[in-house]
């Protein structure tokens, strides 16, 4: 039969539709109820007075356990198990263990009498708090609750696991001091003994599942205690044992490094990995006490030193002005405009001149290549067809205002998108106007053609979809800024970024808006695809590995300014550079940098990798040649 | 030849067609179906039981699809959904039920209304947003509404050539291509979990006493995390959705098998339950084939 693992609140709702005693009802002529003060598990728990102390009103709290089971071997042995607490009970003496007063049966109930602690779970105060708990506090309960656990541990004749350590089974009284409550499923520890699996579903360590409960899963449920107590996240609602997927400082930075490192430990999967005893927890908890003086010293931040190139430039060749645009590479010859006007043609091996072209304008674009013909689109409003071998002029193409957008070859037409709020499409051979097509706002944003489809953003916030014959198949314009960003198609669907500080993910076919990703400034940056993920740059500083098909982050490598550029993928590094003027090599798979290369300005284009090595401009006026 | 010969490559087996239950109706006659009309065209297939050892079923299905034809069309859109109850007193079956009726209600009423608006309405939100949103309002109802209930919720939403899947619990989604046949959804199982951790072989979690043991499920607490990811539709290909009832007892390759083998997918669904009740009907039964066309 299928179950849940089950919510509390869902058995208390049951609990409260049984029988539940009356406030003004007396129990054995002694404990007059006074108000239900708790349900949980197959009990609840009531205040009452004891009648026996009649000149003083001496509160106790009265477990009462309603036997349902019909069937009389689970009737006596669920008996059997509270009879079991008691005894358990009773032969414990600790601060923080209340207190046992008596143990009666009556009718299908059996009682239990115990100290009458007036304060609240820590569930509790978990959903009173609207901020995170402080971590001095958190750690002050964690220290006493070492001190219980290991009392436990070393109870004898033979130690006790307590097995089902949760905020709700913590109590903090009126002298904020924890009390452990509710030993319904404590067991006397008897090594390589199984039993049934028992303890809540997110605090439970693994092992449990197999039926084992030894000191270690009782620092493991603690652990997970802690981790809910400062991140605020009930692991009840998720994965079970997948606290390392949400590290305590991601959620609440508030909390120290030392302290997180302690929790983790104690959460570790292997019972071998933990703290082997409550004590050895304890003395790594007082060591976080004094380490962050618990008066919470402000954390210097990680001075971030002077940044060294860790990798072999093999070439840099120095142009008029910034280069701002992105470099193409074909047949062993790198293309790349400049704002000093110029397109150049530089040997990729050497990077020896070629040649130079001189338009009016800045180029702010990638040139495209057909090997025959470079094209090239310039500030000037005009896009140029050079010879690829001598840079020759072959024609003009005269658009009505900057060209900011990158010439896409498809079809023996080029496809370019300018100020004037137009595509163009023009015919590759002879430089003439195919179509145009007018839309709301300039094209910066470089179109994509798959299929006989033209994909593209534009300045206004629309996004594009036409066919070849320059009819439209859809518009979105649900973005609320412009969209600079080139697109990408990947399985039917378009991924693009907006100055409206979101990545979009459409279904390509119709346009429908399938989920968004939401950074921290602006992006123009121009997502790639790798292995199921979407890579791309922010104003933010960021650099973002986000999951295609869900729209969740997996990673994020922070820079130290904007990232306008976009990234590149070669094997399994990711290449991105940053207006901070590094070019970055981060392993594409967990985000962590392998190599930072500094130049003198920052690096706005995008770099192209081709024969393991990576080009790229920068604004310090020079191409670079690396490694890869 | 006939067309999924041809189009499959493979003969089709030669089914029994009798009611997975064991009674009789009248069955689908493939010589009324005009198959070269239908190629072009989205085919569903629905079907269940309540299996050989259960007195009741707990499980519900949802099967709604919409497809035209012609210049600027609207484009496809189809919604599937599997529940499969928990709880004593009923409450597993009113929680299904419950919960099929509230995705249905919330997934027909925003995204099919935009489908037929050429313009676009100002305000939409993301698709998985609203995939994700009717999930939690479903759990919602049962949470208020069936103490003590719950049920697993699989939900497919098809728009185009894309399908976003909202998933809690261990009912399934499949893609089966050519290439391949996959589960596309993650079990919210414990077992699965400590398989996904390493700590059990796929095997060992197939015999494991509390493999039915959900960590995750509608119903279970006022807070749900939907798992929303969105697949290309599988041209000429299936989505299968079931209950595990069906996965749990019929292996993968032969629902591969039955899927590409039978004539519709009616009729590989059908013979999907009859397999599952042939390998002993442990539990309630449900399945949604869907057969998307090459283009």
């Amino acid at each position: 039969m299928k179950r849940i693992t089950k919510a509390l609140d869902d058995i208390t709702t049951e609990t409260s539709q049984l029988g539940q005693l009356e406030p003004g009802v007396t129990l054995q002529d002694r404990y007059l109820v006074l108000a239900l003060h708790g349900a949980g598990g197959m009990s609840s728990v009531y205040r009452a007075r004891d009648l026996h102390f009649p000149n003083v009103t001496k509160t106790v709290a009265v477990k009462e356990m309603i036997n349902m089971a019909t069937d009389p071997s689970m009737h006596e042995m669920i008996i059997r198990n509270f009879e079991r607490e008691a005894d358990l009970l009773a032969t414990l003496s600790h601060p923080a263990i209340p207190r046992i007063y008596d143990y009666f049966t009556h009718e299908s109930s059996s009682y239990l009498v115990m100290e009458f602690i007036d304060g609240k779970d820590l569930e509790a105060v978990l959903q009173e708090s609207e901020d995170f708990l402080p971590e001095d506090q958190v750690v002050k309960w964690a220290i006493e609750l070492c001190d219980v656990l290991d009392y436990l541990h070393h109870h004898k004749p033979q130690p006790v696991i307590f097995r089902d350590v949760k905020p709700s089974n913590i109590m903090v009284d009126g002298y904020d001091s924890i009390r452990l409550i509710d030993f319904g499923i404590a067991r006397i520890f008897q090594p390589g003994q199984k039993g049934t699996m028992i303890g809540t579903d997110g605090y439970a360590p693994p092992e449990q599942y197999r039926g084992e409960a030894s000191p270690p899963g009782d620092m493991y449920a603690l652990g997970a205690t802690l981790h809910h107590l400062l991140t605020s996240r009930d692991p009840r609602a998720e994965p079970p044992f997948s606290f390392s997927e949400r590290p305590i400082r991601d959620i609440n930075e508030n909390v120290s490094p030392e302290l997180e490192a302690t929790i983790n430990a104690a959460l570790s999967y292997d019972p071998a990995d933990r703290f082997p005893t409550a004590e050895a927890m304890r003395t790594s908890l007082m060591a976080v006490a004094k380490e962050t003086g618990i008066l919470v010293s402000p954390r210097t931040a990680a001075s971030a030193g002077q940044p060294r190139n860790e990798v072999q430039e093999v070439w840099s060749f120095e142009c008029e002005d910034e280069v701002r645009g992105s470099p193409l590479v074909v047949d062993g010859v790198v293309y790349v405009g400049c704002y000093d006007n110029n397109i150049y043609a530089l040997d990729a091996k050497t990077g020896d001149f070629i040649w130079k072209f001189a338009t009016e304008g800045g180029i702010a674009s990638r040139p495209a290549s057909d090997g025959e013909l470079v094209f090239v689109a310039s500030e000037d409003t005009r896009m140029y067809a050079l010879s690829a071998d001598k840079g020759t002029l072959a024609w003009t193409y005269y658009a009505g205002g900057p060209i900011r957008s990158s010439p896409v070859v498809s079809e023996g037409h080029i496809f370019v998108g300018a100020d004037d709020a137009r595509l163009h499409v023009v015919n590759m051979f002879n430089g003439s106007a195919a179509w145009k097509q007018e839309v709301a706002g300039p094209i910066r944003s470089t179109p994509l053609i798959v299929d006989e489809r033209v994909y593209f953003g534009c300045e206004s916030s629309d996004f594009y979809c036409y066919d070849f014959r320059g009819e439209l198949k859809w518009r979105f314009g649900k973005a609320r800024r412009g969209i600079t960003s080139t697109p990408i198609l990947i399985e039917g669907m378009l991924y693009f970024g907006s100055m409206d500080w979101s990545l979009y993910a459409l279904e390509a076919e119709a346009g429908w808006q399938i989920w968004k990703f939401r950074m921290g400034r602006p992006t123009i940056s121009s997502p790639v695809f790798s292995e199921g993920r979407i890579y791309t740059g922010c104003a933010d500083g960021r650099i973002y590995a986000i999951d295609s098909k869900g729209g969740r982050e997996i990673w994020h490598f922070q820079t130290e300014h904007q990232v306008t550029g976009s990234p590149t993928i070669f094997e399994d590094s990711l290449f991105c550079g940053s207006v901070d003027g590094s070019m970055y090599c981060l392993d594409m798979r967990s985000g962590r940098k392998r190599w930072q290369f500094q130049t003198g300005g920052p690096l706005t284009g995008t770099p192209t990798v081709s024969d393991n090595r990576i080009y790229f401009g920068s604004n310090d006026h020079r191409v670079y040649a690396l490694l890869t | 030849m006939t067309f999924l010969q041809r189009l499959f490559g493979k003969a089709p087996t030669d089914l029994e067609q009798s009611d997975p239950n064991g009674i009789e109706t009248a069955p689908l006659d493939p010589k009324t179906i005009d198959w070269a009309a239908l190629s072009n065209h989205t085919l569903v297939g629905t079907s269940q039981s309540t299996g050989v050892e259960r007195a009741h079923n707990e499980d519900a299905l949802f099967s709604m699809i919409g497809s035209s034809s012609g210049e600027n069309s609207v484009p496809n859109f189809g919604l599937f959904v599997v529940a499969d109850g928990m709880g004593g007193h009923r409450s597993g079956e009113v929680a299904s039920a419950l919960s099929v009726r509230s995705v249905a209600h919330r997934l027909s009423a925003d995204p099919l209304l935009q489908l037929f608006d050429l313009n676009g309405s100002a305000e939409s939100l993301p698709v998985q947003d609203l995939v994700r949103r009717a999930l939690q309002d479903a759990n919602k109802s049962v949470v208020s509404k069936v103490p003590g209930g719950g049920t697993t919720l699989t939900v497919v939403l098809v728009l185009g050539n894309q399908m976003t899947i909202g998933h809690v619990g261990d009912s399934r989604a499949y893609v089966l291509t050519q290439h391949e046949t996959k589960v596309v959804t993650r079990d919210h199982s414990l077992v699965n979990r400590l398989v996904e951790l390493g700590q059990l072989t796929e095997a060992e979690a197939a015999v494991h006493p509390q493999r039915n043991v959900l960590y995750k499920a509608v119903g279970q607490g006022s807070n749900l995390e939907v798992d929303v990811e969105t697949f290309p539709v599988p041209k000429n290909g299936f989505l299968l959705i079931c209950s595990d009832g069906l996965w749990g007892v019929v292996p993968d390759k032969e629902i591969e098998r039955i899927a590409w083998g039978a004539e519709h997918p009616q009729a590989a669904c059908d013979e999907l339950i009859r397999a599952a009740n042939a390998a002993g009907g442990p539990d309630n039964i449900t399945a949604v084939l869907v057969y998307f066309p090459p283009t």
